[in-house]
């Protein structure tokens, strides 16, 4: 009660110095001066870069091949349908790289010698699809599995999440292996000593910390796969990319892969800026009261 | 305090010959202690004297390589035994409070009633907002734990190891990382504590408050007992040399 009568008294009584003053207009020139030259710079540069692609010797023939509008709006539809089949790849293989990320951090931070070719097979398994190129995985998956007539047949779509998820997974795990090592040791110390199981500690206590640690870097793979889910086309899939190509050839004319890059960027946007907007507000909680 | 320590026919803890060492260095070198119920013991020595881990050793977090620790009359220390029952039966406060700072105040102490004991949550928050009501800070308890002050940390942290009933309460030194204006609260919770009934441990740089509150005064040096005995006698009359030196650094300090 003192205290906020306290604080509106010096409010109130409080009138900026001189000195105060005087720092406050140089700074607001100062910012004057800097959103001046950004923008200048700005207008230069891409007054410069336009110059150079307009004014370029086969910029019309470029255009046309590129960038031609009639083109762009009759394949459209195709591409656009095809877009929907990637993003229920991406659905689905979000899904299906969170969960068996997870299981796969799990079983690299078990401890005791009973878990040793559990944690080595978990180990091995990061190892090698961090190596493998992704599109290898899905020409193993796509061609090889079904090959082995073993499943009931399946559409490419599915062989082709069943890699991305494999691929994803081997990096997500190691985000989420990072997340977990990152809470520190005396948290797990608090919640044994309540009597609180390994599971139990893992998931109400660990697993909470370590996901909110991470976030940043899981959008930011979950940013790269938006982009990556374009691949399965290299199996036959009929998605935005494949479309894009079927178009391509139907009218003679690059556009609709210009149309299907202008989607897979519009659909990634948002995230990327949630990203950017999630890891910001990281930072800055983490370094409050600090101006540099 | 004497009729505080009157003799229960069984000890709640009692230990027997324990020993730890890590690698050469022997921390605990062959232990023998008993806490009646109700009664409240300081664990005094310098630092690497073997308080602390002579506490993790109790609920087993530490493991031990000789000995025995008897909970009740059950030895706790056999491999056989589920340790995570044990530590269920044990509260623990650390020195840097420990709390989950993703979980509600109320959710920090009300979370071992209802995972480890299945108490429905309902009671379980009924019980965790009476004992914050208690210790003035029911208005923090659906407050995350980064908005309370160091004190007001370490008196949920207290309530969240009381909050199931332990048989035996252990406390590392659970001032030391305090601001000296926020020690005074802490301890009187734990004074209340103790004046409540409740068995506690204690590890403590705080003699003052060791002398006032402890029944019992245990001296470790170098992880063994020097000398163990009511806290009155061992501020005013010590026995041993040792225990002489280390109250007249102390009191120098």
């Amino acid at each position: 009660m003192t205290e906020t009568t306290d604080a509106r008294d010096s409010a109130t009584a409080w009138r900026p110095s001189a000195i105060e003053l005087e720092r406050r207009a140089f700074r607001k020139r100062q910012t004057g001066r800097s959103v001046l030259v950004s923008a200048l710079s700005t207008i230069v540069l891409a007054g410069l870069l336009a110059w150079a692609l307009i004014g370029s010797p086969g910029w019309a023939q470029v255009q046309q091949t590129f960038f031609d509008p009639t083109v762009a709006l009759a394949s459209l539809p195709r591409i656009l349908e095809g877009l929907w089949l990637n993003i229920q790849v991406l659905v689905a293989a979000s899904i299906g790289v969170v969960v068996f990320a997870l299981v796969l951090a799990t079983l690299r931070t078990l401890r005791g010698p009973v878990f040793f070719p559990l944690r080595a097979l978990a180990a091995g398994y990061t190892d090698l699809f961090r190596g493998v190129p992704l599109i290898i995985v899905l020409y193993l998956i796509g061609y090889g599995v079904p090959g082995l007539d073993f499943f009931p047949r399946m559409p490419v779509a599915f062989w082709g999440t069943i890699a991305l998820i494999l691929t994803y997974s081997a990096y997500v795990s190691e985000v989420f292996r990072a997340g977990i090592e990152a809470v520190h040791p005396s948290q797990r110390l608090a919640a044994r000593s309540l009597g609180l199981s390994h599971g139990q500690t893992m998931r109400r206590i660990v697993l909470p910390q370590a996901f909110r640690k991470v976030t940043p870097a899981l959008m930011n793979d979950f940013v790269a796969m938006q982009k990556d889910v374009g691949l399965i086309s290299v199996l036959g899939a009929v998605d935005a990319v494949r479309a894009a190509q079927i178009e391509t050839a139907h009218y003679f004319n690059f556009t609709p892969y210009v149309v299907a890059g202008l989607l897979f960027v519009l659909l990634a946007w948002p995230m990327i800026r949630l990203t950017d907007w999630v890891s910001a507000r990281t930072r800055a909680r983490e370094q409050v009261g600090s101006i540099v | 305090m004497s009729t505080r320590s009157a003799s229960v026919a069984e000890p709640v803890l009692r230990l027997r010959g324990v020993r730890r060492a890590f690698g050469e260095h022997v921390v605990l070198d062959g232990i023998d202690l008993d806490v009646a119920a109700h009664e409240v013991v300081a664990l005094v020595g310098a630092s690497g004297s073997g308080k602390s881990t002579l506490l993790r050793t109790i609920n087993l977090i530490e493991r031990i390589d000789d000995g025995e620790i008897l909970l009740r009359g059950q030895d706790v220390s056999d491999p056989r035994v589920d340790a995570d029952d044990v530590r269920a039966r044990i509260g623990v406060v650390f020195q840097h409070y420990n709390l989950f700072p993703h979980l509600s105040v109320l959710d920090n102490v009300t979370l071992a009633s209802r995972l480890v004991h299945r108490v429905p949550r309902a009671e379980a928050e009924r019980q965790g907002l009476e004992l914050l009501a208690s210790i003035g800070l029911a208005d923090f308890a659906r407050a995350f734990p980064d908005r309370l002050s160091g004190g007001q940390q370490q008196r949920a942290a207290i309530v969240r190891a009381i909050a199931t009933g332990p048989e035996l309460l252990l406390l590392d030194e659970v001032t030391s990382a305090l601001d000296p204006e926020l020690v005074g609260e802490v301890l009187a919770l734990v004074r209340s504590l103790a004046d409540g009934g409740t068995t506690i441990v204690m590890a403590t740089h705080e003699m003052a408050f060791a002398r006032e509150v402890a029944d019992r005064v245990v001296f470790l040096d170098a992880g063994r007992i020097i000398e163990d005995a009511p806290a009155r006698q061992f501020f005013e009359a010590p026995r041993e040399e040792r225990t002489r030196e280390f109250l007249a650094r102390f009191l120098a300090d």
